[in-house]
């Protein structure tokens, strides 16, 4: 199913026409109506005229997450407060938080392309959605709630939290698409079954799971357990929020909605454009925004980008899973770190659940990692030698995946907290 | 000749854990019989003998306690010197791999059971069958 099949499945000569024009509106719009953009581009000694080619988008400087954050609160907008009729914000856990306005037509275009990545997963008028996303400034509940509406599909606007509750309306409502954030999926799969809930009772055919990174083992596990596809649905505050991209039933990457959100892939160190399939940073370039329009948005997701006609029938281009952060990048020891590695080597032991934290300090002046993880039922054993085994087995397969010897702490279940939002994994307490 | 069950409880090695899975029991009602610590560096496995086993077994799990529960061998324990020694000697000679050791008293006092985790249960006792040895 697809739900903008014009949109979706054009030529690529016709989406790099209509990109190009889209590109050179939108650049012209921010110069105009931006202050910021005026600024930058003109000490960068760009002119929105010299965009000729899609490939000159190089020439424009980037923006960057600290950038929305000095304009704060409104800088940004490109239009009067009398236009814009909705306002998100991000969580502001790392700094002064940066808020976006949305228009009438930001807010319909945003419904759009949720709606196609809701469709993407299969969702019809017929669907229940149970949305675990929160409401609120977090763009993540009522993004996948416009989207909903615009499939009309039923959508039960449960927020994220309170868990025996959401048990409750996926059994007696009959849900059949989840949207949550993939470790929360998790976290209900482990609530469903500790209930005991009669298995005829879930009827879950979906899952659109996204505001995390998550791996391929996480994708079965949930799908092991909850019984549904499971999908990657990504986006981010400063662009749109959810929708800027999403996985198909094809599960091998997501589809970025390319005709409004312009994508391209950098070195985060040289800060030049990779050629295609090569893994870099991501940045963004929302092509059709009103409200807000961000140019060459530094996203620090490392992911790579491929091209082609996708099995499902889409043109768009698919999007890598996001497989770090170029700012989330640890060095330890002079080695790069990304905490996904990490993740991937715990899950290939078998019985680890994907709660952990990893905890960076330096003790004596070297630097030392420990990774908590939960002791599930699963792996427990009554004896001490089998878990020291496992403790150790776990340590190997680290070391092997990141070639860093770490060490390997076993908590108590549930000790670690669950998250609702985005998981809080990596705990650099260096003060470097 | 009945069944000896054990509940071992994954704790972390932290102030209040044994006083967090002991009240469980407090506030059930269960009875602890015997109690056998072994622990390593951050971590360590709770061993408890319990009156009512699987009312304590199903009261850990419900509140999110990482718990198995694993049939042991209960040996009788008569109270003189040279007892233990006879016992041990038993499992020995008939190449019982011991994994664990720790003591039950019995409720009169005359008696103590030694609680010897073995790998297959049945199977000791099968071994035993030949030796002046009573079981719980």
């Amino acid at each position: 199913m697809i739900w903008d099949k014009k949109a979706e499945c054009m030529t690529a000569k016709e989406r790099e026409s209509l990109q190009l024009g889209r590109l050179q509106a939108i650049v012209t719009y921010a110069y105009e109506k931006v202050p910021f953009y005026k600024k930058r581009f003109n000490s960068a000694k760009f002119k929105p005229s010299d965009i000729k080619t899609l490939a000159d988008i190089k020439k424009i400087p980037f923006t960057e997450k600290a950038d929305l954050r000095e304009v704060y609160p409104f800088g940004m907008f490109a239009v009067p407060g009398t236009e814009i009729v909705e306002v998100h914000s991000s969580s502001g856990t790392t700094g002064t938080p940066v808020v976006v306005g949305y228009t009438r037509n930001d807010i319909d275009l945003w419904g759009e392309v949720v709606a196609r990545a809701l469709t993407m997963a299969g969702t019809t008028r017929g669907d229940l959605i149970q949305n675990g996303y929160g409401y609120g400034l977090f763009t993540g509940g009522l993004g996948v709630h416009y989207g909903a509406q615009k499939i009309g599909a039923t959508v039960v606007p449960v927020s994220a939290g309170q868990t025996k509750r959401q048990i409750q309306i996926m059994a007696d409502f009959g849900t059949t698409i989840l949207t949550c954030t993939p470790s929360y999926a998790l976290y209900l799969a482990e609530a469903i079954e500790e209930e005991g809930v009669a298995k005829k009772k879930i009827k879950l055919k979906a899952g659109v799971f996204g505001a995390e990174m998550w791996t391929e083992r996480m994708r079965q596990e949930i799908e092991r357990r909850l019984k549904l596809d499971a999908l990657n649905i990504y986006g981010l505050t400063e662009i749109i929020g959810p929708g800027v991209a999403q996985e198909c039933m094809d599960k091998t990457g997501s589809h970025i909605a390319e005709d409004h959100f312009y994508p391209e892939i950098i070195s985060p160190e040289t800060l030049e454009p990779l050629p295609e399939g090569e893994k870099g940073e991501l940045v963004l370039t929302t092509l059709t925004r009103e409200g807000m329009p961000v140019i060459r948005f530094r996203t620090k997701d490392i992911t790579s980008l491929k091209k082609g006609q996708c099995p499902c029938g889409r043109t768009l281009v698919k999007m890598d899973r996001v497989t770090g952060r170029s700012d989330d990048m640890l060095k330890v020891r002079g080695v790069i770190v990304f905490p996904s590695k990490i993740e991937k080597a715990l899950l290939s032991v078998k019985g680890i659940e994907p709660h952990y934290q990893i905890y960076v300090t330096r003790p004596h002046h070297l630097d030392e990692v420990e990774v908590k993880v939960e002791v599930s039922k699963k792996v427990f054993s009554d004896e001490i030698k089998h878990l020291e085994e496992l403790r150790k087995k776990l340590e190997k397969a680290i070391d092997e995946a990141i070639g860093l010897r770490v060490k390997v702490t076993l908590v108590e279940p549930k000790s670690l907290p669950r998250s609702e939002g985005k998981a809080k994994r990596v705990f650099d307490q260096r003060q470097l | 000749m009945g069944e000896l069950r054990q509940l071992s409880v994954f704790a972390e090695n932290k102030p209040g854990r044994l006083e967090k899975i002991t009240k469980v029991f407090a506030d059930e009602g269960v009875n602890i019989l015997a109690i056998y610590i072994s622990s390593i560096g951050d971590y360590g496995v709770i061993k408890f003998i319990v009156d009512r086993t699987d009312q304590a077994y199903t009261s850990l799990k419900g509140k999110g306690f990482t718990v198995s529960l694993n049939e042991v061998l209960g040996i009788e324990l008569e109270d003189r010197p040279g007892m233990l020694y006879e016992v041990v000697r038993a499992l020995g000679k008939h190449a019982i791999n011991v994994e664990n050791v720790h003591v039950l008293v019995g409720e009169s006092r005359n008696k103590a059971f030694l609680i010897v985790e073995v790998e297959d249960v049945k199977e000791a006792k099968e071994r035993l069958k030949g030796e002046n040895i009573r079981f719980y």
